[in-house]
């Protein structure tokens, strides 16, 4: 059975901690790990704050779209932004590359997302905005208690 | 959950331990104080002791690299101390221990930056 929960909120920094703890509190429900639930709030974070910065440059009117689907042991997040857009995905998802460097972006974003999910899609157009879906498949172990 | 920032100066060393959760939104603070801090006080090492920091992301990866390239320019170092399994993921990942030093402890860490304590 799915249990999903969407969200939107202003593309705020501060909402950077908001949106990453309410999808682990959403996620808390299937008693995940230590682990897998830092690794979740941390991609949160990452896709959060590249809408932020990236897909409205810091304009704080715009809206960021949030959805949790859970099903099973599978968590997918999904982050939307109705922004700039990326020119070219694959130069994007590469490790240390950012087209922000006087704002000290490590340009690690997309490569911690890869590391912490088993399933990582980016979808943007220049001018329309980005959408980015994150797949996690939570482990088995945390079910003994069953 | 914020991030607070306590700074103090032990010989040529600023001492930077962070408590709470370093993201975008925090890093501009710690960026803000630290330089600040460096500059009134003259000094050219930094010692970022991360024990009591409960979350960081790619921002806080920013951040910190940019405060090692600062020290540098001063030519400084800068030694990384008590950090959890979850941030040093972070730092492998990204390849940061081939640049920063890290410590066990805060003694370790004044120490190898030539502080006797």
């Amino acid at each position: 059975m799915k249990n999903k929960m969407e969200l939107a909120f202003s593309a705020r920094s501060e909402n950077e901690s908001f949106a990453r703890a309410t999808v682990g509190a959403f996620v808390s429900q299937l008693d995940p790990t230590m682990d897998e639930l830092t690794e979740i709030k941390t991609v949160v974070s990452e896709a959060v704050t590249n809408a932020i910065i990236h897909g409205y440059s810091e304009n704080t009117d715009e809206m960021i779209d949030l959805f949790v689907e859970l099903e099973e042991d599978v968590v997918r997040i999904v982050i939307r932004d109705k922004g700039n857009g990326i020119h070219n995905v694959e130069e994007a998802r590469q490790p240390l590359y950012t087209t922000k460097p006087e704002l000290e972006r490590s340009g690690m974003g997309f490569t911690i997302m890869e590391n912490f999910m088993d399933k990582v899609v980016v979808e943007s157009e220049p001018m329309a905005g980005t959408t980015v879906t994150l797949v996690k498949r939570l482990s088995k172990q945390r079910a003994l208690c069953n | 959950m914020g991030l607070l920032i306590d700074l103090e100066k032990r010989d040529n060393v600023l001492c930077v331990r962070l408590e709470g959760e370093l993201d975008h939104h925090t890093a501009l603070e710690l960026r803000e104080k630290v330089d600040s801090a460096l500059e009134t006080e003259g000094l050219t090492h930094i010692l970022l002791n991360l024990k009591e920091l409960s979350f960081m992301d790619s921002s806080g990866l920013g951040v910190i690299l940019g405060r090692y390239k600062y020290v540098k320019t001063l030519g400084g170092e800068m030694v990384v101390c008590s950090i959890s399994p979850h941030i040093k993921r972070l730092f492998e990942m990204s390849g940061m221990f081939k640049i920063v030093k890290l410590a066990s402890n805060e003694m370790d860490a004044l120490y190898v930056l030539g502080v006797a304590s």
